[in-house]
């Protein structure tokens, strides 16, 4: 019945209901004087509906004949993307009040994207699918062109809309044809109506459609053109939230596609995911090192990443889903912490990226250059930080199904991108002392959370802190 | 399915000669055509008297907060339509979904309303 359905998706109603009533009640009353404080509410609803997910109850339901799925994969993702859209608020709101651009649409607009991500993991159908991602991606075009008075940033949200929309054609294109020589939007109808052995030409291309379609999301080469310009023009506290949150939403929809609806033709797809792979890893390795903007390299850095977390997809088994879901808790942990760094970062009050101004700050801020450290040393993958451990699980999994050539492209790609996270060690160390060293930012709010993800890195090694069980619990109820 | 692809026959058919045609009068017009361009015939023609400026004028952005504006509510017509049209035989589900989406459609408007986007000055 319609009530039981209501019920599956409360999370998602409870958090678009709250959207609409926050946004008429504040603008009908003060309006950006309550930005701060909308913001704080927010970031406390996201933790409070996470745990809402944590503590229900453990079993696989289908809501509106299908179309919607909750099962221990969408909650697992479901409680990364609320937790981490939650401490990305409370980092960023801090710097956008500072520099006078908080408007209480920020924390609001973030919400409908996350309801978006929320319908994108728990997406049974093509059309919810549809729905869910373009929820989020409007969403996210309006937050990169949050800054409106600078060129930059309004300048990457159009780059991003049209592009953007560039991307959802072709999805919609492709799922256009898998519908028409599948017969159904279904996910498991089309893995039903699918044939293992041959597969018609018209569905694998429309296969393709649909993978190119989420790798523009999931910013995976060649489709990661818009990274780096997005990610340098938009206000730092969006980057923050684009490089961590929505990846993880893509990357589990990625999944959910690739195995609910095209799990019976996994050596078709196979190939074309490891590809993607192997040219993120390695453009990823080498593009960043010329980069002098910061920002500019987390892009090309997350390009990297994103191409080894495709590597446990491309493996094609119930381990390799639990190794991406692992690295991608990890990853979005560890990039939490290096942008709250980022954010801290300013020259006589006015925020800096460039790399080099980071020269020395182990004299100016000891405790804040062992943690930068850490977390650099961290995504380049260096036991025994937990970036080692997420880029082994990975690796493993690709020599688990036989993809040894992959693994051993990984290790390659993950030498050469150390290059450039040392070099940033190295001027923390070594570099000369600048003419006008970074001064404090004085953010308590910034250094307790980039001293915790920087912990997380040493002393998560502990079974991952529990994430493993919920990661493995996850993979299963996938894929059986 | 060939019966259904065949159903189709008529829109290939129609598609080739739209094609066609159009490739015929733009090829007609760039053979057939006697050209004999001088500066008169070839500048702008505005009444009679010299052109002013340049087609390629700026105007105000408000115009497209309008449009856009404007096409939102154009579309929840277009969803109305049908929904008025089978009304008779739609569940409690399917009218209350309508109202549903008018209530969000609702509070987008008042949202831009009082924000002053409607406002012209």
């Amino acid at each position: 019945m319609i009530y039981d359905d209501l019920n599956i998706i409360f999370p998602e109603i409870f958090l678009s209901v709250y959207a609409m009533v926050a946004l008429l009640g504040v603008v009908y009353t003060s309006k950006d004087e309550l930005a701060k404080r909308v913001t704080w509410v927010t970031a406390f609803i996201f933790i409070l509906v996470a745990f809402l997910i944590i503590f229900s109850e453990e079993k696989t339901e289908i809501a509106f004949g299908g179309m919607f799925i909750n099962d221990a994969f969408s909650r697992f993702s479901k409680i990364i993307i609320l937790l981490s859209a939650a401490v990305v608020l409370v980092m960023g709101q801090e710097y956008m009040s500072r520099r006078g651009f908080l408007r209480f649409e920020y924390p609001l607009i973030v919400t409908l994207s996350v309801v978006g991500m929320m319908v994108m993991v728990s997406a049974g159908d093509l059309m919810s699918l549809y729905m869910g991602l373009e929820l989020q991606s409007l969403a996210l075009y309006v937050i990169a062109a949050f800054k409106k008075d600078s060129v930059k940033s309004t300048e990457a949200g159009l780059k991003y809309f049209v592009l953007g929309a560039l991307s959802s054609g072709l999805l919609l294109y492709g799922s256009a044809l898998v519908y028409g020589y599948s017969g159904t939007t279904l996910f498991s109808g089309i893995l039903s109506n699918v044939s293992t052995d041959a597969p018609s030409l018209g569905l694998l291309f429309g296969l393709a459609l649909v993978i190119a379609g989420l790798a523009f999301k999931v910013s995976a080469v060649p489709f990661h053109m818009w990274t780096p310009d997005v990610y340098e023009g938009a206000p730092t506290p969006v980057t923050a939230f684009f490089a961590t949150v929505p990846k993880m939403a893509a990357i589990c929809l990625f999944i959910r596609v690739m195995y609910d609806a095209f799990g019976n033709i996994i050596n078709d797809w196979q190939q074309i995911i490891a590809l993607l792979s192997i040219l993120s890893m390695f453009l990823g390795a080498f593009a960043a090192i010329g980069q002098t903007d910061l920002k500019r390299l987390l892009a090309y850095s997350s390009i990297a990443h994103m191409g080894y977390a495709l590597i446990g997809l491309a493996a094609g088994t119930e381990f390799g889903v639990q190794s991406v879901l692992e690295y991608m808790t990890i990853y979005i942990t560890m990039n939490i912490g290096v942008f709250a760094i980022v954010m801290s970062m300013q020259q006589d009050g006015q925020s800096v990226t460039e790399i080099a101004s980071l020269k020395m700050i182990s004299e100016t801020d000891p405790g804040k250059a062992i943690a930068l450290v850490i977390l650099l040393f961290s995504l380049a993958g260096i036991p025994p930080m937990l970036g080692f451990f997420a880029k082994f699980e990975v690796l493993r999994a690709a020599i688990n199904a036989e993809l040894v050539y992959l693994a051993v492209l990984g290790v390659l790609a993950s030498v050469i991108g150390a290059f450039y996270y040392l070099r940033i060690v190295y001027f923390i160390y070594f570099g000369e002392m600048p003419e006008t060293p970074l001064d404090d930012a004085k953010s308590p709010i910034l250094r307790t959370i980039w001293t915790a993800s920087a912990a997380i890195m040493i002393f998560g090694i502990v079974s991952l802190l529990g994430v493993e069980q919920m990661a493995k619990a996850a993979a299963f109820s996938l894929l059986n | 399915m060939d019966d259904l692809l065949l159903e189709y026959l008529p829109i290939l058919v129609f598609l080739g000669i739209a094609l066609g045609l159009g490739i015929i009068l733009l090829l007609a017009a760039a053979v057939i055509a006697i050209r004999n361009p001088d500066p008169e015939k070839v500048s702008a023609y505005e009444c009679g008297f010299n052109a002013f400026d340049d087609a390629r004028m700026k105007f105000d952005v408000r115009f497209y907060l309008v449009s856009i504006l404007f096409i939102i509510f154009d579309l929840e017509i277009a969803f109305l339509f049908p929904w008025a049209v089978a009304f008779q035989d739609i569940s409690m589900i399917g009218f209350w979904s309508m109202i549903v989406f008018l209530g969000v459609l609702t509070v987008g408007f008042a949202y831009e309303w009082k924000k002053g986007a409607l406002e012209w000055e």
